[in-house]
């Protein structure tokens, strides 16, 4: 007993005062979303896009880039001649509508959109909120960074929101991965296991489009495919930081990046 | 070495052999090759279907390791029409393995003790081996499970969705009381078709298939596949890229297995070392992140070298992270071993013996807790390995206890290995171009990722394209070792059990 009080004096505090404080630090190579400097573009080059996995950027206008299909990868970055490719920094990638994700020219300079739920909702749920997370065909990172969430580092419990043991105790669901045929119905009747009204939340690029997988017959293609989803984030995996700003920006803990009592 | 023995193509881990150099047999010769091979100790690291030059036939690859000699041996066999004598009775670790080429090829083993399917999909072939019907679904976990009957014996169904943050899987167990008689495990709901995808590769998302085949491994497999390219390709990476995959891949092992260990302790109801090494955890995945950006290694490993060199000033910081993680990771694991409620939950729980971890084909921390010596960076090196050596200790109890014990020595012989690294690391091109891979080949990379073995099989075709790409988690071999430990344990252990594997769903659903 002794040993574990000099252990946790060792130890410290170490809950992040976020978001009452700055965020936590991240890695000077960390990646959000790519940014392509089309002035420099050749007539007609397609090296990006080509190079693209998924392909996230579009042929005919590499400065659309659909953040639900990317990996955040170096993939484009590397194969731009000009190097007109960059990353940003800002994490805060999470969205409401399929359709944010879609970065076009006139909203390259648009760093955040909305996430929040209506009034009635935020009224509901904002102050707690249970989900229940279904694994659908990923690799397991989207869900190791989820779990992170958990860690008294970040202490997702502060905020009411908390992983529950079973859809009839949950308001939402978190899903991860592509959702391979193998999980759909399993998927599904979780789904219809939460009252309402509910919420789906898909973290990770997978969920969002099935990232990698995109195509495979295999999978379904996305958490879309077999529940609506009402909030998107975005990542490969997103990093921890990105799910929480998600999360905090859903129920109003967070608005357009500004703090929130 | 038995001198009558037949003689099998003799393969290095990384480098590539032409495909007409690995000898085909008989399918009877064939299977007494692995029996043989077996009973001498070598390991099945590799069995598997691909197409063949014959027409009508199935060609079966086998890969054997043998740990004690540092060789790989690899021969081949074609099977003729739709079914080959099973292996399974008298050689327990290629059960997977035939129930995959059933599932994959349509190819029956005959006298397999229990052959179902692994992933649940239609197979390669159009020809399936349990004769289902083409316009019906085939339902994941749906089918016979082995039952135990009798008075008060009861039967405990879990999953495919957890309680938890976890993936995927069917877990029944056959009880009586609380005692476990036995637990059958049906996976296949990850199964996102990832070697189907590498035919005629490598494509733009191989190596983003490599990096998410099991997510907290990204380093292990980006790394496997690479040296399979790279093998293919002639290419020689640095020094300076071997050293950093290095530091890479036992950075995750160092964040896998703390955070195992905190996840045991909280299974066990000790709060402090959860709580503690589950933030331990994170800073070591910062660490990989101080690398290349990404906690997961993404991004880091690529075919020729690295994604991502590293400059002095970066060696220092790590260096200066290194510490303060060990010493917050020395002070809450030490509490494990100094608790005697955490000591009483894990002494005795879930043992597998050295035995039945040899005969089951038990690789990594959990074949090492059972007293097994194998740790491919010392019984296959490659890359940086082959210059730095990595002592590999082991328990003999193969209970939670050992499986645990064998994480903490792990951490401290990483820790000391990445500080040798960061001492002297060697210069170098971070990447060097990789040409078009050589065709009609056979190539074979190992690695000991933090689980355990992870082996890469490529088989080029005229074009130099895949042929066939097998991948095999060490997942897959470490399955039926957490359901045997589960046997005559009580169900509330199981938990604990599965945590002190932590095996990957993902890794082995592909």
């Amino acid at each position: 007993m002794f040993k574990a009080i000099l252990a946790r004096l060792q130890q410290k505090h170490r809950t992040m005062k976020y978001p009452d404080g700055a965020p936590p630090p991240l890695s000077d190579r960390f990646r959000g979303r790519p940014l392509v400097d089309t002035s420099k573009c050749p007539q007609g080059c397609r090296a990006c896009s080509d190079a693209c996995p998924t392909g996230a950027l579009d042929p005919r206008d590499p400065a659309r880039l659909d953040l639900g299909k990317c990996l955040f990868c170096t993939d484009c970055a590397n194969a731009c001649p000009q190097q007109a490719i960059t990353h940003s920094r800002n994490y805060q990638l999470a969205a409401r509508d399929r359709k944010d994700l879609v970065v076009t020219r006139e909203r390259q300079a648009v760093e955040v959109v909305g996430a929040a739920l209506d009034a009635k909702l935020r009224r509901l749920l904002g102050r707690s909120l249970k989900l229940r997370q279904v694994s659908a065909g990923g690799c397991n990172a989207c869900e190791a960074d989820t779990n992170v969430l958990g860690t008294v580092g970040w202490d997702l419990g502060r905020f009411g929101i908390q992983f529950v043991a079973s859809p009839r105790h949950a308001d939402g669901i978190l899903v991860t991965g592509p959702v391979s045929q193998n999980m759909a119905l399993a998927l599904k009747k979780t789904y219809d296991a939460v009252s309402d009204p509910r919420i789906v939340i898909a973290v990770g690029t997978c969920a969002i489009s099935g990232g990698p997988y995109l195509g495979h017959p295999e999978v379904a293609g996305g958490a879309e495919a077999v529940v609506p989803v009402d909030l998107y984030v975005p990542g490969c995996p997103p990093n921890p930081l990105t799910i929480l700003d998600g999360l905090l920006r859903l129920i109003g803990r967070i608005e357009d990046g500004a703090r929130r009592g | 070495m038995n001198d009558s023995r037949p003689e099998l193509a003799t393969l290095t881990n990384g480098l590539a052999v032409k495909r007409s150099e690995i000898p085909v047999f008989p399918v009877g010769g064939f299977g007494q090759i692995i029996l043989d091979g077996v009973a001498a100790r070598q390991r099945v690291s590799a069995l598997f279907g691909a197409t063949s030059p014959v027409p009508g036939a199935t060609r079966l690859y086998v890969v054997l390791a043998d740990d004690e000699q540092n060789q790989l041996f690899a021969a081949a066999t074609d099977v003729i029409g739709d079914e080959f004598p099973s292996l399974t009775p008298r050689c327990p670790q290629v059960h997977l393995f035939e129930r995959e080429i059933a599932e994959q090829f349509g190819l029956r083993p005959v006298g397999h003790p229990w052959l179902k399917p692994v992933r649940y999909r239609r197979s390669w072939t159009g020809r399936d081996a349990w004769n289902r019907p083409s316009g019906q679904p085939i339902l994941p976990a749906v089918g016979d499970f082995y039952r135990v009957e009798g008075e008060q014996v009861h039967e405990v169904a879990v999953g495919p969705v957890h309680a938890g943050v976890i993936e995927p899987g069917h877990f029944r167990f056959q009880c009586h009381g609380e005692q476990v008689f036995h637990l059958e495990i049906a996976l296949g709901f990850q199964h996102r078709g990832v070697e189907e995808a590498l035919l005629g590769g490598p494509n733009a998302r191989a190596i983003h298939f490599a990096e998410t085949l099991s997510g907290d491994a990204t380093v292990a497999h980006a790394t496997t596949y690479s040296q399979v390219i790279e093998a293919l390709a002639g290419c020689q990476t640095s020094a300076r890229a071997q050293a950093v995959r290095g530091i890479a891949l036992e950075l995750e092992r160092l964040a896998c297995h703390i955070g195992d260990l905190g996840a045991l302790a909280g299974d066990v109801g000790y709060l402090p070392t959860s709580s503690f090494c589950g933030r331990i955890r994170g800073d070591f995945l910062n660490m990989t992140a101080l690398l290349c950006g990404s906690r997961f290694g993404r991004g880091l490993v690529r075919p020729g070298g690295i994604g991502f060199d590293v400059d002095a000033d970066r060696v220092a910081e790590l260096g200066r992270r290194l510490d303060a993680g060990e010493k917050d990771a020395t002070v809450a694991i030490d509490l494990l071993w100094n608790t005697q409620s955490v000591m009483a939950r894990f002494e005795e729980v879930g043992p597998l013996s050295r035995n039945v971890a040899a005969e089951l084909g038990i690789v990594g921390p959990a074949a090492r807790a059972s007293g097994l010596e194998r740790d491919v960076r010392r019984d296959q090196p490659s890359g940086i390995f082959c210059f730095s050596h990595i002592p590999i200790s082991t328990c003999e109890t193969g209970d939670v206890f050992a499986r645990a014990y064998m994480r903490w020595l792990e951490i401290q012989q990483s820790i000391g290995f990445i500080r040798d690294q960061l001492k002297a690391l060697p210069s170098g091109a971070s990447r060097v171009p990789v040409k078009a891979l050589a065709p009609d080949s056979f190539a074979v990379a190992l690695n000991e990722g933090w689980r355990g073995e992870i082996c890469h099989v490529a088989l080029t075709d005229a074009q130099g394209r895949f042929a066939r790409y097998k991948v095999v988690d060490p997942s897959f071999h470490n399955w039926p070792g957490l359901a045997y430990a589960l046997r005559n344990q009580e169900i509330s252990d199981f938990p604990i059990c599965n945590k002190s594997f932590n095996l990957s769903y993902c890794g082995h659903d592909l």
